[in-house]
């Protein structure tokens, strides 16, 4: 039998013919990306400190959490990983000013290649898979094997392939794909995910990666996406390095196959604590009255997530008692919003445009809840707690259906305030 | 052979309910104070050293913070849940956290019982019941730095990090 596609990558970066599921595979690390985070772990604020790093050619180091410092600590974290940078001769390096979230960094740049293996202590690292890459979250320790022996091991699970057919309706967006895949077909612990499909052509890199990313939220080992003509053209305008794309074999074996119709999904809204089997239509909750309304994350702070904000804004405003808080994922991404002209109709319509940092989405810094309040979410997770205080009530939709609420005052249907002509 | 008292947690039990978001840089004497402090008020206080948690299905969702590393702290001895998020199960692994999956451990437990987890032939049996279930087995290579104290000590004894040095005053 063949196999599917994450199955020959790791076959492939393990040095074996065959990998099945079942296997624990020792794999080479083509890419391996640090946060600020990670020298909470080691480095001179860490409890320990590297001796060694394997290649430091294939090292990307990318601040995002804290940025810019909202404390002394984090300042001073975020110094020893600059020391760490000089002293193993760090070139790949996206310190405050050419920052941004780093699974979106590796995006921009087209750090994740097809066929390879990037790991990252981070768990939306899977975010990568939709550049047909073996890229999965491996939690600090991990990093720490990873980068001083240049490889890591992964269990090898079952895949469960999605094919994504036809168009998504307008205002219907790939969050609302996955919101539809957690309400309908819960968790994904221990399995792959796989996408291909004959909508392909109209997904663009962004779309595709806010669906891996929320791979994470599926509790998916691997999220992985077909190589096609998009991401190939994608790549080659962004880096020049060899690779090879894998796809499936035509006799793989799946767990499961599904079809996603695209032009059926509606806009949905995961109710608050959890998105597995919690997503509801928006009209079930429509009316819900909000305090903040949040866009931005590795999952939703796309070019693509803040033009349908733009859209759903311009030339209105937000809501009294509504904080809607815009999040671009990269500098990058900032400069583009900027010349297009997105930043402008947000900021008239009231929003706060943010630099682009993790802060809200983990409750961080710059848009934290207080006690009892009420938020909608374009991010990656609604645990309870998860943006702030542990009483506040964390809603989770698409960029569209938050930004139509933080006009409403109320959690509201995007096709009241989308025009998509904008 | 790991016996102890169950405590059942239910399905999707998610990293930031065992270590809160807003001690991600505290230290880790700290962190663990906070397990389960705003899902389930009190019951740091009432479980004791050498109890076991029962766990239902997508144990450990969520992010990569060391939530393991917290339930080895307070004294966990084993975590058996239905299943297990991946990354939850690394970190288990480095962390030195016996953690296992079987499917059907859930119903087959309730509160207060007492389980028997064996790592030879990994059965887990509740011994009220004397129910006995088969749970998943872990590969060799990756139960031996479960049950050895995690990475650290490999890490360690090849050269590639230095110890933990001892902790400043100032900054702890
Ligand atoms: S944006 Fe949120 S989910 Fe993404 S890496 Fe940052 S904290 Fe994690």
């Amino acid at each position: 039998m063949g196999m599917t596609i994450i199955e020959k990558i790791l076959a492939s970066r393990s040095g074996q013919a065959k990998v099945s599921p079942g296997d624990v595979v020792v794999v080479d690390v083509d890419c391996q990306v640090l946060e600020d985070m990670s020298f909470f772990h080691f480095g001179r604020t860490g409890p320990r400190d590297i001796l060694k790093v394997w290649d430091p050619s294939k090292v990307v180091v990318i601040y995002d959490h804290d940025v810019p410092a909202p404390s002394a600590r984090t300042a001073a974290i975020q110094d020893a990983g600059r020391e760490f940078i000089k002293e193993f001769a760090i070139t790949r390096f996206h310190d405050i000013g050419r920052h941004g979230i780093c699974h979106a960094v590796v995006a921009d740049h087209a750090y994740a290649l097809p066929g390879t293996v990037l790991v990252c202590g981070d768990s939306h690292t899977c975010s990568a898979g939709a550049f047909n890459c073996a890229a999965r979250g491996v939690s600090g320790p991990d990093t720490l094997y990873a980068i001083t022996t240049g490889k890591t091991w992964f269990r090898v699970g079952e895949t469960i392939r999605y094919d994504l057919d036809g168009r998504l309706p307008a205002g219907v967006s790939m969050k609302d794909v996955f919101l539809h895949i957690a309400g309908t077909y819960g968790d994904h612990a221990t399995q792959n995910v796989e996408f291909g499909g004959s909508g392909l052509p109209w997904l663009g890199m962004n779309a595709r990666r806010t669906l891996t990313t929320m791979g994470a939220e599926l509790s998916a080992e691997f999220a992985t996406f077909e190589a096609d003509d998009v991401l190939l053209d994608y790549i080659k305008e962004r880096n020049p390095e060899p690779f090879e794309a894998q796809d499936p074999d035509p006799d793989a074996t799946y767990r499961a196959r599904r079809t996603i119709q695209l032009a059926d999904i509606e806009p949905l809204v995961a109710l608050p604590d959890a998105v597995i089997d919690n997503s509801v239509p928006v009209g079930q909750v429509a009316g819900v009255p909000i305090q903040q309304a949040y866009i931005g994350s590795c999952a939703n702070g796309t070019l693509d997530d803040l033009k349908v904000a733009a859209e759903v804004v311009s030339g209105r405003q937000v809501a009294p008692g509504v904080r809607l808080i815009v999040t671009p994922a990269t500098q990058l991404i900032y400069r583009q919003a900027i010349k297009a002209g997105y930043v402008e109709k947000l900021v008239d319509a009231g929003a706060v445009v943010t630099n682009a940092t993790c802060g809200a989405c983990y409750g961080g810094h710059m848009g934290v809840l207080g006690p009892g309040e009420t938020c909608i979410t374009a991010s990656t997770r609604n645990f309870k707690g998860r943006m702030g205080d542990p009483t506040a009530q964390i809603y989770m939709a698409s960029p569209a259906t938050v930004a139509a609420s933080a006009l409403a005052g109320v959690i509201a249907h995007p096709g009241e305030f989308f025009r998509g002509d904008v | 052979m790991i016996a102890g008292r169950v405590w059942k947690f239910g399905d999707n039990i998610n990293t930031d309910l065992m270590l809160p978001g807003s001690l991600l840089h505290a230290p880790e004497e700290e962190q663990m104070k906070s397990v389960f402090s705003s899902h389930r008020p009190g019951w740091l206080a009432a479980m004791r050293k050498g109890d076991i948690i029962i766990g239902g299905r997508n144990y450990g969702m969520g992010s990569a913070r060391p939530a393991a590393r917290s339930l080895r702290n307070i004294g966990i001895a084993c975590l058996v849940a239905d299943s297990i998020n991946g990354l939850f199960f690394r970190s288990a692994v480095n962390f030195g956290f016996v953690t296992l999956e079987c499917p059907g451990v859930s119903s087959a437990f309730s509160e207060g019982d007492t389980a028997e987890i064996s790592l030879e032939d990994f059965t887990v049996s509740n011994k009220i019941t004397g129910t006995i279930l088969k749970a998943l087995i872990i590969p060799e290579q990756l139960l031996n730095l479960m049950c050895g104290g995690g990475i650290f000590p490999l890490l360690e004894a090849e050269g590639l990090v230095t110890p933990v040095r001892p902790v400043r005053a100032k900054e702890a």
